[in-house]
Protein backbone atom coordinates (compact mmCIF):
# COMPACT_ATOMS: atom_id res chain seq x y z
CA UNK A 1 0.00 0.00 0.00
CA UNK A 2 2.84 1.76 -0.06
CA UNK A 3 2.18 3.27 -3.38
CA UNK A 4 -1.39 4.74 -2.68
CA UNK A 5 0.12 5.95 0.07
CA UNK A 6 2.78 7.95 -1.48
CA UNK A 7 0.98 8.55 -4.73
CA UNK A 8 -1.92 10.05 -3.02
CA UNK A 9 0.01 12.42 -0.28
CA UNK A 10 1.89 13.90 -3.67
CA UNK A 11 -1.72 14.37 -5.80
CA UNK A 12 -3.08 15.61 -2.75
CA UNK A 13 -0.24 18.31 -1.95
CA UNK A 14 -0.01 19.56 -5.73
CA UNK A 15 -3.04 20.43 -5.82
CA UNK A 16 -2.82 22.40 -2.52
CA UNK A 17 0.15 23.86 -4.05
CA UNK A 18 -1.81 24.39 -7.70
CA UNK A 19 -4.53 26.75 -5.67
CA UNK A 20 -1.67 28.79 -4.36
CA UNK A 21 0.10 29.23 -7.86
CA UNK A 22 -2.27 30.70 -8.98
CA UNK A 23 -1.33 34.06 -10.14
CA UNK A 24 -2.15 37.27 -8.67
CA UNK A 25 -4.15 38.76 -11.91
CA UNK A 26 -6.27 35.80 -12.10
CA UNK A 27 -6.88 36.67 -8.54
CA UNK A 28 -8.18 39.82 -9.05
CA UNK A 29 -10.49 38.86 -11.85
CA UNK A 30 -13.76 39.32 -10.06
CA UNK A 31 -15.03 35.97 -11.31
CA UNK A 32 -12.24 34.43 -9.57
CA UNK A 33 -12.88 36.36 -6.67
CA UNK A 34 -16.45 34.90 -6.37
CA UNK A 35 -15.74 31.68 -7.25
CA UNK A 36 -13.22 31.57 -4.57
CA UNK A 37 -15.56 32.79 -1.91
CA UNK A 38 -18.46 31.02 -2.98
CA UNK A 39 -16.57 27.56 -2.85
CA UNK A 40 -15.79 27.51 0.95
CA UNK A 41 -19.47 28.05 1.54
CA UNK A 42 -20.35 25.08 -0.72
CA UNK A 43 -17.77 22.94 0.46
CA UNK A 44 -18.68 23.49 4.06
CA UNK A 45 -22.10 22.96 3.62
CA UNK A 46 -21.35 19.77 1.90
CA UNK A 47 -19.24 18.79 4.92
CA UNK A 48 -21.40 19.30 7.21
CA UNK A 49 -24.27 17.54 5.12
CA UNK A 50 -21.67 14.51 4.69
CA UNK A 51 -20.24 14.72 8.02
CA UNK A 52 -23.98 14.71 9.99
CA UNK A 53 -26.12 12.53 7.99
CA UNK A 54 -23.90 9.42 5.91
CA UNK A 55 -21.95 6.79 7.35
CA UNK A 56 -19.81 5.49 4.40
CA UNK A 57 -22.41 5.00 1.38
CA UNK A 58 -25.70 5.02 3.95
CA UNK A 59 -27.83 7.69 4.62
CA UNK A 60 -28.25 7.80 8.55
CA UNK A 61 -29.56 9.68 11.15
CA UNK A 62 -27.76 9.32 15.00
CA UNK A 63 -26.67 11.27 17.53
CA UNK A 64 -24.78 13.43 15.30
CA UNK A 65 -27.82 14.90 13.95
CA UNK A 66 -28.61 15.85 17.38
CA UNK A 67 -25.45 17.12 17.99
CA UNK A 68 -26.02 19.56 14.78
CA UNK A 69 -29.21 20.75 15.90
CA UNK A 70 -27.70 21.40 19.01
CA UNK A 71 -24.96 23.55 17.95
CA UNK A 72 -27.44 25.35 15.49
CA UNK A 73 -29.73 26.36 18.51
CA UNK A 74 -26.29 27.66 20.32
CA UNK A 75 -25.61 29.12 16.87
CA UNK A 76 -28.95 31.47 16.92
CA UNK A 77 -28.47 32.36 20.17
CA UNK A 78 -24.90 33.87 19.67
CA UNK A 79 -23.20 31.22 22.24
CA UNK A 80 -19.27 31.66 21.72
CA UNK A 81 -17.90 29.58 19.41
CA UNK A 82 -16.14 26.37 22.27
CA UNK A 83 -19.85 26.71 23.42
CA UNK A 84 -21.26 25.69 19.65
CA UNK A 85 -18.52 22.56 19.71
CA UNK A 86 -18.67 21.71 23.25
CA UNK A 87 -22.49 21.56 23.74
CA UNK A 88 -22.58 19.58 19.53
CA UNK A 89 -19.93 16.99 21.23
CA UNK A 90 -21.93 16.72 24.45
CA UNK A 91 -25.56 16.56 22.98
CA UNK A 92 -24.44 13.46 20.60
CA UNK A 93 -22.37 11.79 23.25
CA UNK A 94 -25.45 11.80 25.59
CA UNK A 95 -27.50 11.10 22.59
CA UNK A 96 -25.68 8.11 21.51
CA UNK A 97 -25.91 6.76 25.33
CA UNK A 98 -29.35 6.82 24.96
CA UNK B 1 -27.41 44.30 11.91
CA UNK B 2 -25.21 44.60 15.21
CA UNK B 3 -22.67 43.10 16.37
CA UNK B 4 -23.14 40.97 19.26
CA UNK B 5 -20.57 41.20 22.39
CA UNK B 6 -20.94 37.16 22.79
CA UNK B 7 -20.03 36.36 19.47
CA UNK B 8 -16.82 35.06 18.76
CA UNK B 9 -14.75 38.51 18.07
CA UNK B 10 -13.89 37.48 14.81
CA UNK B 11 -16.70 36.25 13.78
CA UNK B 12 -19.03 39.28 13.06
CA UNK B 13 -22.55 39.39 11.68
CA UNK B 14 -23.01 41.96 9.72
CA UNK B 15 -20.82 40.96 7.02
CA UNK B 16 -23.67 42.17 4.27
CA UNK B 17 -21.26 41.94 1.88
CA UNK B 18 -19.10 39.18 2.80
CA UNK B 19 -20.93 36.67 0.00
CA UNK B 20 -20.36 38.65 -3.01
CA UNK B 21 -17.33 39.97 -2.10
CA UNK B 22 -14.29 37.87 -0.30
CA UNK B 23 -12.74 39.69 2.82
CA UNK B 24 -9.16 38.80 1.44
CA UNK B 25 -9.57 41.14 -2.06
CA UNK B 26 -6.12 41.68 -3.60
CA UNK B 27 -4.79 44.71 -3.01
CA UNK B 28 -5.43 45.99 -6.67
CA UNK B 29 -2.63 48.22 -8.85
CA UNK B 30 -2.74 51.77 -6.49
CA UNK B 31 -0.87 51.95 -3.16
CA UNK B 32 -2.99 49.40 -0.88
CA UNK B 33 -3.88 52.01 1.66
CA UNK B 34 -6.89 52.49 4.14
CA UNK B 35 -9.54 55.05 4.06
CA UNK B 36 -10.31 56.75 7.14
CA UNK B 37 -14.04 56.49 7.55
CA UNK B 38 -15.92 59.06 9.55
CA UNK B 39 -17.81 57.30 11.76
CA UNK B 40 -21.23 59.35 10.80
CA UNK B 41 -20.92 58.50 7.26
CA UNK B 42 -21.71 54.81 8.00
CA UNK B 43 -24.72 54.35 9.94
CA UNK B 44 -24.64 50.31 10.69
CA UNK B 45 -21.12 48.27 10.42
CA UNK B 46 -19.04 48.45 7.68
CA UNK B 47 -20.63 46.73 4.54
CA UNK B 48 -17.38 46.44 2.26
CA UNK B 49 -14.63 44.68 3.34
CA UNK B 50 -11.12 45.83 3.92
CA UNK B 51 -8.83 46.88 0.93
CA UNK B 52 -6.05 44.22 2.32
CA UNK B 53 -3.51 46.48 4.72
CA UNK B 54 0.20 46.90 3.80
CA UNK B 55 2.63 44.79 5.88
CA UNK B 56 3.51 47.42 8.72
CA UNK B 57 -0.85 47.52 9.17
CA UNK B 58 0.30 44.29 11.01
CA UNK B 59 0.46 44.62 15.04
CA UNK B 60 3.70 44.93 16.25
CA UNK B 61 3.12 41.70 18.37
CA UNK B 62 3.04 38.27 16.84
CA UNK B 63 1.12 36.81 19.99
CA UNK B 64 -2.63 35.13 18.92
CA UNK B 65 -4.77 37.25 20.78
CA UNK B 66 -6.58 34.61 23.27
CA UNK B 67 -10.12 34.84 21.87
CA UNK B 68 -8.73 33.57 18.48
CA UNK B 69 -6.07 30.88 20.06
CA UNK B 70 -9.43 29.90 21.83
CA UNK B 71 -11.40 29.00 19.02
CA UNK B 72 -7.96 27.46 17.53
CA UNK B 73 -7.71 25.14 20.51
CA UNK B 74 -11.70 24.41 20.13
CA UNK B 75 -11.10 23.26 16.71
CA UNK B 76 -7.92 21.77 16.82
CA UNK B 77 -8.00 19.23 19.78
CA UNK B 78 -11.78 17.32 18.69
CA UNK B 79 -9.69 17.37 15.09
CA UNK B 80 -6.32 15.74 16.97
CA UNK B 81 -8.47 13.18 18.87
CA UNK B 82 -10.09 12.23 15.83
CA UNK B 83 -6.33 11.32 14.44
CA UNK B 84 -6.72 9.12 16.99
CA UNK B 85 -9.68 7.32 15.43
CA UNK B 86 -7.93 7.67 12.48
CA UNK B 87 -5.31 6.07 13.22
CA UNK B 88 -6.57 3.11 14.93
CA UNK B 89 -9.44 2.76 11.51
CA UNK B 90 -6.34 2.69 9.65
CA UNK B 91 -4.16 0.14 11.78
CA UNK B 92 -7.15 -1.93 11.96
CA UNK B 93 -7.34 -1.64 8.11
CA UNK B 94 -4.13 -3.35 7.75
CA UNK B 95 -1.64 0.27 7.17
CA UNK B 96 1.54 -0.22 9.29
CA UNK B 97 2.11 2.37 11.86
CA UNK B 98 4.79 3.71 9.23
CA UNK B 99 2.15 3.90 6.87
CA UNK B 100 -0.41 5.53 8.96
CA UNK B 101 1.83 8.16 9.91
CA UNK B 102 3.21 8.62 7.05
CA UNK B 103 -0.22 9.67 5.25
CA UNK B 104 -0.77 11.68 8.54
CA UNK B 105 2.59 13.61 7.99
CA UNK B 106 2.02 14.11 4.35
CA UNK B 107 -1.29 13.86 2.99
CA UNK B 108 -2.79 15.83 6.13
CA UNK B 109 -5.86 15.93 4.80
CA UNK B 110 -8.68 14.23 7.23
CA UNK B 111 -10.77 13.80 4.30
CA UNK B 112 -8.67 12.59 1.68
CA UNK B 113 -7.42 9.81 4.56
CA UNK B 114 -10.35 8.44 5.77
CA UNK B 115 -11.32 7.85 2.01
CA UNK B 116 -8.09 6.05 1.39
CA UNK B 117 -8.53 3.91 4.29
CA UNK B 118 -11.80 3.37 4.09
CA UNK B 119 -12.05 2.41 0.78
CA UNK B 120 -9.04 -0.03 0.98
CA UNK B 121 -11.09 -1.31 4.32
CA UNK B 122 -14.09 -1.97 2.23
CA UNK B 123 -12.05 -3.65 -0.56
CA UNK B 124 -11.56 -1.05 -2.73
CA UNK B 125 -8.43 -1.78 -5.33
CA UNK B 126 -5.76 0.84 -4.31
CA UNK B 127 -5.64 2.82 -7.83
CA UNK B 128 -9.50 3.72 -7.00
CA UNK B 129 -9.01 4.58 -3.21
CA UNK B 130 -5.69 6.59 -4.50
CA UNK B 131 -8.08 8.00 -7.06
CA UNK B 132 -10.60 9.10 -4.89
CA UNK B 133 -8.54 10.50 -1.91
CA UNK B 134 -6.52 12.90 -4.61
CA UNK B 135 -9.98 13.46 -5.96
CA UNK B 136 -11.08 14.92 -2.53
CA UNK B 137 -8.11 16.77 -2.10
CA UNK B 138 -9.18 19.10 -4.86
CA UNK B 139 -11.12 21.27 -2.39
CA UNK B 140 -7.70 22.47 -0.90
CA UNK B 141 -7.06 23.82 -4.40
CA UNK B 142 -10.03 25.77 -4.10
CA UNK B 143 -9.23 26.74 -0.61
CA UNK B 144 -5.95 27.79 -1.97
CA UNK B 145 -6.91 30.73 -3.90
CA UNK B 146 -7.82 32.27 -0.57
CA UNK B 147 -5.16 31.62 1.10
CA UNK B 148 -3.03 32.55 -1.92
CA UNK B 149 -4.41 36.36 -1.44
CA UNK B 150 -3.42 36.31 1.94
CA UNK B 151 0.11 34.99 1.92
CA UNK B 152 1.07 37.33 -1.31
CA UNK B 153 4.26 38.51 -0.30
CA UNK B 154 5.12 35.55 1.60
CA UNK B 155 8.68 33.99 -0.03
CA UNK B 156 8.50 31.22 -1.52
CA UNK B 157 9.36 28.12 0.94
CA UNK B 158 6.36 29.62 3.52
CA UNK B 159 4.19 29.36 0.63
CA UNK B 160 4.97 25.87 -0.25
CA UNK B 161 4.51 25.27 3.93
CA UNK B 162 1.43 27.40 3.95
CA UNK B 163 0.12 24.90 0.67
CA UNK B 164 0.54 22.02 2.73
CA UNK B 165 -1.36 23.33 6.12
CA UNK B 166 -4.13 23.93 3.60
CA UNK B 167 -7.24 21.97 5.09
CA UNK B 168 -10.80 22.47 5.65
CA UNK B 169 -10.62 24.16 9.39
CA UNK B 170 -7.59 26.34 8.53
CA UNK B 171 -9.15 27.83 5.34
CA UNK B 172 -12.57 28.31 7.61
CA UNK B 173 -11.03 29.81 10.27
CA UNK B 174 -8.73 32.02 7.70
CA UNK B 175 -12.35 32.71 6.08
CA UNK B 176 -14.11 33.71 9.23
CA UNK B 177 -12.12 36.83 9.50
CA UNK B 178 -12.72 40.40 8.47
CA UNK B 179 -8.91 41.12 9.22
CA UNK B 180 -6.19 40.10 6.69
CA UNK B 181 -3.79 40.04 9.18
CA UNK B 182 -6.10 38.04 11.64
CA UNK B 183 -6.91 35.41 8.66
CA UNK B 184 -3.48 35.00 8.08
CA UNK B 185 -3.10 34.30 12.06
CA UNK B 186 -5.84 32.37 12.29
CA UNK B 187 -4.95 30.25 9.13
CA UNK B 188 -1.57 29.77 11.01
CA UNK B 189 -2.04 28.98 14.10
CA UNK B 190 -5.43 26.93 12.68
CA UNK B 191 -2.86 25.04 10.73
CA UNK B 192 -0.12 24.05 13.20
CA UNK B 193 -2.42 23.19 15.86
CA UNK B 194 -3.91 20.73 13.90
CA UNK B 195 -0.93 19.58 12.10
CA UNK B 196 0.30 18.71 15.41
CA UNK B 197 -2.81 17.27 17.39
CA UNK B 198 -3.33 15.75 13.95
CA UNK B 199 -0.39 13.61 13.84
CA UNK B 200 -0.14 13.14 17.48
CA UNK B 201 -3.55 11.70 17.56
CA UNK B 202 -2.73 9.48 14.59
CA UNK B 203 0.37 7.78 16.34
CA UNK B 204 -1.58 7.56 19.36
CA UNK B 205 -4.20 5.55 17.84
CA UNK B 206 -2.16 3.40 15.46
CA UNK B 207 -0.05 2.12 18.37
CA UNK B 208 -3.16 1.95 20.55
CA UNK B 209 -5.36 0.49 18.43
CA UNK B 210 -8.46 -1.48 19.73
CA UNK B 211 -8.21 -0.15 23.26
CA UNK B 212 -9.76 3.57 22.25
CA UNK B 213 -13.54 3.92 23.21
CA UNK B 214 -15.16 4.68 20.03
CA UNK B 215 -14.84 8.60 19.22
CA UNK B 216 -19.02 8.71 18.23
CA UNK B 217 -19.96 7.23 21.60
CA UNK B 218 -18.03 10.13 22.92
CA UNK B 219 -19.62 12.67 20.26
CA UNK B 220 -16.66 13.64 18.58
CA UNK B 221 -17.34 12.90 14.87
CA UNK B 222 -19.74 15.93 15.81
CA UNK B 223 -17.15 18.33 16.46
CA UNK B 224 -16.22 18.96 12.78
CA UNK B 225 -19.75 19.74 11.76
CA UNK B 226 -20.53 21.93 14.48
CA UNK B 227 -17.74 23.94 14.16
CA UNK B 228 -17.91 23.80 10.49
CA UNK B 229 -21.99 25.28 10.98
CA UNK B 230 -20.43 28.14 13.16
CA UNK B 231 -17.76 29.34 11.29
CA UNK B 232 -20.28 29.09 7.97
CA UNK B 233 -23.91 30.69 9.50
CA UNK B 234 -22.58 34.26 9.77
CA UNK B 235 -22.17 34.15 5.84
CA UNK B 236 -25.69 32.95 5.49
CA UNK B 237 -26.97 34.98 7.78
CA UNK B 238 -25.82 38.31 6.46
CA UNK B 239 -27.55 40.54 4.31
CA UNK B 240 -27.80 40.29 0.59
CA UNK B 241 -26.41 36.44 0.94
CA UNK B 242 -29.24 34.63 -0.71
CA UNK B 243 -26.57 33.47 -3.01
CA UNK B 244 -24.63 32.23 -0.50
CA UNK B 245 -27.99 30.39 0.84
CA UNK B 246 -28.89 29.03 -2.11
CA UNK B 247 -25.18 27.58 -2.66
CA UNK B 248 -25.03 26.15 0.52
CA UNK B 249 -28.49 24.22 0.32
CA UNK B 250 -27.85 22.69 -2.72
CA UNK B 251 -24.26 21.75 -1.94
CA UNK B 252 -25.98 19.74 1.28
CA UNK B 253 -28.89 18.75 -0.77
CA UNK B 254 -26.59 17.71 -3.61
CA UNK B 255 -24.66 15.63 -0.55
CA UNK B 256 -27.26 13.36 0.65
CA UNK B 257 -28.61 13.02 -3.16
CA UNK B 258 -25.18 11.52 -4.30
CA UNK B 259 -24.12 9.72 -0.98
CA UNK B 260 -25.69 6.47 -2.30
CA UNK B 261 -24.24 5.61 -5.82
CA UNK B 262 -20.81 7.37 -5.65
CA UNK B 263 -17.58 6.22 -3.55
CA UNK B 264 -17.28 7.78 -0.06
CA UNK B 265 -16.12 10.94 -0.65
CA UNK B 266 -16.99 12.14 -3.95
CA UNK B 267 -20.15 13.32 -3.13
CA UNK B 268 -18.75 16.55 -1.38
CA UNK B 269 -16.54 17.79 -3.81
CA UNK B 270 -19.19 17.22 -7.04
CA UNK B 271 -22.29 18.67 -5.11
CA UNK B 272 -20.34 21.86 -4.26
CA UNK B 273 -19.31 22.10 -8.07
CA UNK B 274 -22.64 21.75 -9.08
CA UNK B 275 -23.80 24.76 -6.04
CA UNK B 276 -20.68 26.72 -7.08
CA UNK B 277 -21.97 27.02 -10.52
CA UNK B 278 -25.35 27.76 -9.58
CA UNK B 279 -24.26 30.23 -6.81
CA UNK B 280 -21.66 31.68 -9.29
CA UNK B 281 -25.23 31.97 -11.85
CA UNK B 282 -27.32 34.02 -9.72
CA UNK B 283 -25.27 37.26 -10.24
CA UNK B 284 -24.60 37.41 -13.95
CA UNK B 285 -22.36 40.63 -13.67
CA UNK B 286 -19.78 40.28 -10.83
CA UNK B 287 -19.57 43.13 -8.24
CA UNK B 288 -15.60 44.60 -9.35
CA UNK B 289 -13.90 45.00 -5.98
CA UNK B 290 -14.04 48.18 -4.70
CA UNK B 291 -11.05 50.24 -5.39
CA UNK B 292 -9.81 52.27 -2.32
CA UNK B 293 -10.45 55.93 -2.88
CA UNK B 294 -7.26 58.08 -3.43
CA UNK B 295 -6.59 59.28 0.36
CA UNK B 296 -3.58 59.12 2.72
CA UNK B 297 -3.07 57.98 6.02
CA UNK B 298 -3.05 54.40 6.13
CA UNK B 299 -4.63 53.93 9.79
CA UNK B 300 -5.48 51.23 11.39
CA UNK B 301 -9.17 51.99 11.89
CA UNK B 302 -12.00 49.15 11.74
CA UNK B 303 -14.35 51.26 9.60
CA UNK B 304 -14.80 52.00 5.63
CA UNK B 305 -16.87 54.30 4.06
CA UNK B 306 -19.99 51.69 2.43
CA UNK B 307 -18.32 53.98 -0.60
CA UNK B 308 -17.32 50.41 -3.08
CA UNK B 309 -21.21 49.59 -3.52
Amino acid sequence: MWPAVLLGSLGCYLLKLAGMLVPRRALENPRVLRLSTLAPIALLAALIAMQTFSSGRQLTLDARAAGLCAAAVLIARRAPFLLVVGGAVATSALVHLA
Amino acid sequence: MRRSPHYPAHVERNATARCTETTLTPAPAPAPTQVLAPPTETGPPPRTPLPTQTPHAVPASRAIPAPLLRDVLGIAIPTGAFGLSFGALAAASGFTTAQTCTLSLLMFTGGSQFALVGSIAAGGAAPTATAVAILLGGRNALYGLRISALLRGAPPPRRALAAHLVIDESAAMAAAQEQPAAARTAFWATGLAIFTLWNLGTLLGALAGGVLPDPAALGLNTAAPAAFLALLAPRLTARGARDARVTALTAALGVLALVRYTPVGVPVIAAALVAITIGLRLHPTPTPAPTPAPAPAPTSSPRNPAAGR
